[in-house]
């Protein structure tokens, strides 16, 4: 499953960087997105992966602490997903204001050569 | 009364988020009202900065007996929960923050605020994130707030949007968007190695780390290392600085020249800290660990920062980029002097620091005034914010319709000052000698001080050259702005072609003055301020009194 999981996360990253090296506003854009999808499932990841382990609750009742996961990661990846979220619906309201004020989709404001 | 002293490290947090809210809920007709929430909000947070400085000076001993207080967020115990931390450092990054943001906040009553919606808002949210940056002792809140500082500079810089300010925000925005990634790979793998978000609790848990966790703990700190490199500007992750600050609105500048220092700051803080583990280390003797090349790596860094500095400095032909320009010169002094880890330097380092950012943010709002007077005078900024709008077929950016109309700069509005013209060039005379650091101003003592820590350490420590060329260095890069500076000044204040006397009101004008008159303070001041520099730069190298400070903190309360 590890193996799995880091191929996914390298895929993506390698996906996200690309798109995000290159020229248009919109690529970049999903660069971005695709990056930060990698980078959360790598804060995830940092809990250690394990298969049927409790969050903290169990049934109803507090979970003994060796057979939960650790909850500290899934915090972090929520509040990372949330920054991400807004941040990347930021972008994309100033990539519109760019397309409109200066024609071009391209990331410099106007087009090479 | 000591129970509501402990209580005060939240207050620069809360005070301007609270601001920021009640401010959004005011219409924008209700300027006056807006207006005076922010400005009692700034106001309370200098107030509150300065007595929290005063705090953890030796004055007052009763509160925090060794100057460092923490405060448990939620009176959750110290490694489990978020502690908000104040040491001498971060008391005066928080003057510091103050005063800078009090004098663009009144710059920009002149007329900036106007040129778009939500300014008084966004500046309380830059505010509270710059603030709780420079508090918080939780690595991973300290992204948060990062990020908060961020939007709020997103918006700030975007103000008054025309073609120039959304494309260079579009640059901004990708990098930081992408130094925060950085970031958060970074902090997730410190999690994931030594199980611990807390700071201060980092140096022990580091230190007990098997072999690989201990490589992976390297890479962790060196990916963060990267991440505020990018914010702090260095050279190659600073290519979007210049044109940036130059095309932010004059008040959004100033109170960027702080911005690049908290990434020094989280450097720095982040150094002492994980600098005491290495120490840890090198008492176990082992020899994994290279703290000399990490440090050698930030001097190496810093003095290509600066070269980039020098020739973006000799090249600029606009003021506001020139003045982007000295910022990184700033960042790469200071980080070439980090990298030397020499403990004589890091006072003199962080008076430099403290001068830099003040004479920047004063500049870029003089940049600010002296651009009006070139400009041909048919085209008034509220309609130079915009003449994109008129080129692209009615395009409105941001959907925002406009407001009732932006008085003109130089409409008879306010209190004008007289010999506005003279005015601008003693200030512009004053800015240049505080940012090439010439006598007699506060940045020739700050310079002074590192050239002569480094030439003493030439004489007596192993690493002489290295010393030299900071001096070298420092040298050069001064002789380099002064030609640079005062190749413009002669255009702007000499040549009276195409010029126009623009009318100075007193708000623009005086914090300009304010700023300047605060670093000819620091210089006849000097004496007392570089012994409490001293006693800073004390307090960061032997961080084992903030660490178990922290660490008791909490619980019970």
């Amino acid at each position: 499953m590890e193996a799995l999981f880091a191929m996914a996360i390298g895929v993506l990253a390698a996906a996200g960087v690309w798109l995000l090296l290159r020229p248009r506003t919109f690529q970049v854009i999903v660069g971005l997105a695709l990056c930060s999808y990698a980078v959360n499932l790598f804060i995830f990841g940092m809990g250690r992966l394990v298969v049927g382990r409790a969050p903290i609750v169990a049934g109803g009742r507090v979970a003994e602490s060796l057979a939960v996961v650790d909850p500290v990661p899934q915090a972090l990846v929520l509040t990372a997903i949330v920054i991400g979220f807004a941040t990347t619906a930021l972008l994309l309201v100033v990539l519109l204001a760019a397309r409109g004020l200066t024609g071009t989709d391209h990331v410099d404001g106007r087009e090479p050569g | 009364m000591n129970a509501w002293f402990t209580h005060l490290p939240v207050v620069p947090i809360i005070v301007p988020l609270l601001a920021a809210a009640a401010i959004l809920f005011l219409t924008e007709r209700a300027r006056v009202l807006r207006v005076a929430v922010a400005a009692l909000s700034i106001i309370a947070q200098l107030a509150v900065a300065i007595v929290l400085l005063a705090l953890t000076t030796e004055a007052f001993p009763d509160i925090w007996s060794r100057g460092v207080g923490a405060y448990a967020i939620g009176g959750w115990p110290a490694p489990f929960a978020i502690v908000l931390v104040i040491d001498r450092l971060t008391g005066l990054m928080l003057v510091l923050n103050a005063v800078v943001t009090l004098a663009a906040f009144v710059n920009s009553l002149a007329f900036w605020d106007r040129a778009g919606p939500h300014f008084h808002a966004l500046l309380q949210l830059l505010a509270m994130g710059v603030n709780g940056a420079f508090l918080t002792g939780d690595l991973f809140n300290l992204f948060v707030f990062l990020e908060i500082l961020l939007a709020a500079s997103y918006g700030l810089l975007l103000h008054g949007s025309n073609s120039q300010r959304v494309r260079f925000g579009l640059h901004y925005i990708v990098v930081n968007l992408t130094g925060s990634l950085l970031l958060l790979i970074g902090v997730s793998l410190v999690y994931g190695v030594t199980g611990t978000l807390n700071m201060a609790d980092l140096p022990a848990r580091a230190a007990a780390l098997s072999v690989t966790d201990r490589t992976l703990f390297d890479v962790a700190a060196a990916i963060i290392g990267v991440a505020f490199l990018t914010k702090a500007g260095c050279w190659p992750l600073n290519f979007w600085l210049p044109g940036t600050y130059a095309a932010a609105s004059a008040p959004v500048a100033a109170v960027f020249a702080i911005l690049t220092k908290v990434g020094i700051y989280a450097l720095l803080r982040l150094g002492s800290l994980i600098g005491s583990a290495d120490a840890l280390l090198h008492h176990e003797g082992s020899a994994l660990l290279r703290p000399d090349l990490f440090r050698g790596g930030l001097y190496y860094l810093g003095f290509a920062t600066i070269g980039f500095g020098i020739v973006g400095t000799l090249a600029a032909q606009q003021l506001s980029r020139l003045v982007g320009y000295s910022v990184i010169v700033s960042s790469g002094l200071l980080l070439m002097v980090m990298g030397l880890d020499h403990p004589p330097l890091l006072a003199p380092a962080l008076f430099y620091l403290v001068g830099s950012v003040l004479a920047t943010g004063a500049f870029f709002m003089l940049t600010g005034m002296t651009e009006r007077a070139w400009r041909a005078p048919s085209r008034p900024a509220s309609a130079a914010a915009e003449p994109a709008l008129l080129s692209t077929g009615g395009y409105v950016p941001f959907g925002v319709r406009r407001g009732p109309p932006v008085p003109e700069p130089d409409a008879e509005v306010g209190v004008a000052i007289p010999a506005a013209m003279a005015f601008m060039g003693l200030m512009f005379a004053f800015c240049v000698l505080l940012v090439t650091g010439s006598p007699p101003l506060s940045g020739f003592i700050a310079k002074f001080a590192i050239i002569s820590a480094a030439i003493q350490a030439a004489q007596t420590e192993a690493w002489a050259p290295a010393a030299w060329v900071l001096v070298f260095v420092t040298l050069a890069a001064g002789l380099a702005s002064l030609i640079a500076l005062t190749r413009i000044g002669m255009r702007l204040f000499w040549s009276a072609i195409g010029r126009n006397t623009p009318r100075l009101r007193v708000l623009e004008a005086g914090p300009v003055a304010m700023l300047v008159l605060l670093c000819i303070g620091l210089t006849v001041a000097a004496g007392a301020v570089m012994r409490f520099f001293d006693s800073t730069a004390a307090s960061l190298r032997s961080p084992q009194i903030y660490i178990e400070t922290v660490l008791t903190t909490g619980g019970g309360r």
